[in-house]
């Protein structure tokens, strides 16, 4: 098993956290996970994203060549960061950040969830929108089990912000099973 | 799920920067002295957090320069001292690595490599900085280079390099790429006890009699820190066994030879290579640190296609193992050399095998690493 993920967003969206936490996920079900952000110059408001390897053994070669999932919260990073992406790859955008093209929906198994719009009216705080945006991964995914990130995001969040956390994440989880629902 | 949760205790999941800041202080490092710069800043800061809980100290100096003198300073007072930083700092840093050697601190240096030259790409990697780890500074100098590829390699081959530069007495680089640095991976770090720590053979007369560079038990001397006891000399000029300076040829030839020696004549002690899939290989390939991490996929999707290729990967880069290198190549028809840069290693391959040999440079610049298929197209091309 071999699985390629990129999270990408603008900076301090707290994208590299959501990657963090899908690799602890995966070692907590015993896979091998491996991570690389990608800086830029600027420490809020550039582009950014988050690559995360999942393997069933050691990852060797830590960078990406045919990714599984992408996702996008801002055009920008869209623009920048579509790159290595599988025929009929997972990516999921949101759609009143993302400008995307026809021929995208139709290479890829595209997914549109309002991520932020969904974190401003479920949680009313922007800061969850990395934990939202993680559950809608794992629903469309199955990379990794609901429980196992829910046990990772427990740990990583920081004091006292672990039940607005879960919550988010089970936002995101329950809106994304429900477009699959509709979607098969 | 109990199992799995038990062992996920242990596991970290640190950038690779960390992993060698946390296997520093595993090994003893009480003493760090650094300037901030990308891609390596992460091994500071951790130092930072963590060595003052130790009793350690943490600096951070004027500039790179400044940084390695403290580190030497602080070497010859006693203790463990790390230091880190990327190629446009070590360029800074070089006239005093080249102290370092001369006055035999014992200390680690760490390049976290980018693209270059001159300040070149900040965030991007790049293995551009093998030749100036062997020859950046002026002069005759031993060089020992330790180049790991893997989170456990980084811890180890850090705390490796505190060994080597205790028991030889001078500062021993260890080389990562940004690829490395910035890489999160799970890894179970060693657990006290089941690692090797080694301190420096110390002198054990009395302080008065104490001469810093005598060295009747073998190629190196031992040492009694700065301020305990004897006050003695330290210069970069040559000098004789008292430490004050000396233009006596042959005291000079004894001091550079015996500076040699400390890496020739410990072959065994430093050098250590990993074989990947060699016993049977057809194609061999000579690769490092993270670009050896893409040949060894490409190796094995090259074996999915009957194709039998295998490597052999230094862990020390320097000195170079050029026997091990032409022995390799005489069970392989072609020799592939991927490396991330325009071309360095493969002239330390070119000069270890038979001039006939096939060899294939792979390389690459411009910040995204050498990936797996571009490795096999070279695999396919000698095939």
């Amino acid at each position: 098993m071999h699985f390629e993920a990129r999270f990408s967003a603008v900076g301090g969206q707290g994208i590299i956290l959501a990657g963090t936490i899908l690799a602890d996920a995966a070692h907590i079900l015993g896979m091998h996970a491996a991570g690389s952000p990608t800086y830029t110059a600027q420490v809020r408001g550039g582009p950014t994203k988050v690559d995360v390897i999942i393997d069933s053994e050691m990852v060797l070669y830590p960078r990406t060549t045919e990714i599984d999932f992408f996702l996008s919260l801002a055009t920008d990073s869209y623009k920048r960061f579509a790159t290595d992406l599988k025929p009929g790859c997972v990516v999921l955008v949101d759609p009143n950040m993302v400008e995307f093209s026809k021929e995208d929906e139709e290479k890829y198994n595209l997914y549109q969830v309002p991520v932020l719009d969904l974190t401003q009216k479920e949680l009313g705080r922007m800061v969850y929108t990395s934990a939202v945006s993680l559950g809608t991964m794992v629903a469309l995914t199955d990379i990794v089990t609901e429980e196992a990130t829910k046990e990772a995001l427990k740990k990583r969040a920081p004091k006292g912000t672990e039940m607005y956390n879960l919550k988010a994440f089970q936002v995101g989880y329950d809106y994304a099973s429900e477009l699959l629902v509709k979607k098969a | 799920m109990s199992d799995a949760n038990e062992s996920m205790r242990d596991v970290k999941f640190w950038p690779g920067n960390v992993v060698i800041a946390e296997a520093a202080a595993a090994a003893g490092c009480d003493f760090f002295a650094g300037y901030p710069i990308t891609p390596s800043s992460e091994i500071a800061a951790h130092m930072a957090a963590i060595l003052p809980k130790k009793g350690g100290h943490f600096i951070q100096m004027e500039d790179e320069i400044g940084a390695m003198g403290a580190v030497i300073g602080a070497s010859l007072a006693g203790a463990k001292a790390l230091t880190a930083t990327s190629g446009p700092g070590l360029s800074l840093k070089l006239e005093n690595l080249g102290f370092g050697y001369m006055v035999e601190a014992p200390c680690v240096i760490v390049n976290v490599m980018r693209g270059g030259p001159s300040t070149g790409l900040p965030t991007h990697p790049a293995q551009a900085d093998v030749m100036q780890a062997r020859w950046g500074t002026h002069g005759d100098h031993p060089t020992i280079a330790l180049v790991p590829a893997f989170h456990h390699e980084m811890y180890t081959e850090t705390i490796r390099a505190f060994n080597l530069a205790e028991q030889l007495r001078m500062p021993v680089l260890v080389l990562i790429d940004e690829v490395l640095g910035h890489l999160s991976d799970g890894m179970v770090p060693p657990k006290p006890g089941e690692f090797e720590i080694v301190n420096r053979p110390m002198w054990d007369g009395k302080p008065e009699d104490y001469q810093p560079y005598f060295d009747d038990k073998g190629d190196v001397p031992p040492f009694l820190p700065y301020f305990e006891g004897a006050q003695w000399h330290t210069t970069g000029l040559n000098h004789d066994e008292t430490g004050f300076p000396t233009t006596n040829p042959e005291l000079v030839t004894k001091q550079m030879h015996r500076l040699m020696r400390k890496v020739t004549g410990n072959r065994e002690l430093i050098d250590s290579i990993d074989y990947y899939e060699a016993d049977d290989a057809e194609i061999g390939i000579v690769s490092f640190g993270s670009t050896a991490r893409a040949a060894m996929v490409a190796i094995k999707k090259a074996r999915e296609k009957g194709i039998k290729v295998g490597m052999l990967r230094p862990l020390t880069i320097w000195p170079f193992p050029n026997k091990q290198v032409e022995e390799f190549s005489k069970k392989v028809k072609a020799l592939i050399v991927p490396e991330f840069n325009l071309g360095q290693i493969v002239y330390e391959v070119e000069r270890s095998v038979h001039s006939d040999m096939v060899i294939k440079r792979i390389n690459k610049v411009g910040g995204v690493p050498i990936n797996p298929n571009e490795i096999l197209a070279g695999i396919e091309e000698v095939a």
